[in-house]
């Protein structure tokens, strides 16, 4: 599993194919669509996405934490956090594509 | 944010793209991610996030209604880890 790991240049690959807008049109697209999806969640907006997933902000409270290495009890500091929650069908199609043979 | 306003926002921004063109280009972007997973592949993209795919193992389940065991098979599923960028901009750090 996990054979292959695809970046930034992948998608706007997809896109060059998909679209037909110059290698670099399309690369700057991808990096838009990051971009806007990353300033709604810093906003503390929702993202949801139809038939793909919604990334949702969370805050966590302050804890005490541990090193597990040392033992050592170290303060966490109250923080936000993304969630991804994958939509039913994602959910279907990873299933369904990497069932066990 | 839903997907119809992002496809808006891209539309705006590039006046010279059909907005058929931006659906589509949101479109494949998403696609290929999910297409991606279904095959078991990851996507990084630095700065945002990685998808992967996690491997549950099979497990004795047990229906919360009746008490009764199921057998639950092994399957996958995807997950997605925030990149250190976007976590660090979360939390106010730029």
């Amino acid at each position: 599993m996990s054979a292959k790991t695809l970046t930034r240049m992948d998608l706007s690959e997809a896109v060059f194919r998909e679209v037909g807008l110059s290698r670099n049109e399309s690369a700057q697209l991808v990096e838009s669509v990051l971009d806007h999806m990353s300033d709604a969640l810093v906003r503390g907006e929702q993202v949801k996405i139809s038939s793909f997933g919604t990334f949702s902000v969370r805050d966590k409270t302050a804890r005490v934490g541990r090193n597990p290495k040392t033992g050592e009890e170290v303060p966490i500091n109250p923080r936000r956090v993304l969630t991804f929650r994958p939509s039913h069908l994602m959910k279907d199609r990873v299933a369904a594509g990497n069932k066990a043979t | 944010m839903i997907r119809s306003e992002l496809i808006q926002k891209i539309a705006d921004e590039n006046p010279h793209l059909y907005q058929r063109d931006v659906e589509r280009i949101v479109n494949t972007i998403f696609d290929e991610v999910t297409d991606a997973m279904s095959r078991g592949d990851r996507v990084e993209l630095r700065g945002f996030g990685a998808f992967s795919v996690k491997q549950r193992d099979a497990r004795v389940g047990r229906n919360p209604r009746t008490g009764e065991t199921v057998q639950v098979e092994e399957k996958h599923v995807p997950f997605f880890k925030t990149g250190k960028l976007l976590r660090d901009r979360l939390n106010g750090k730029d």
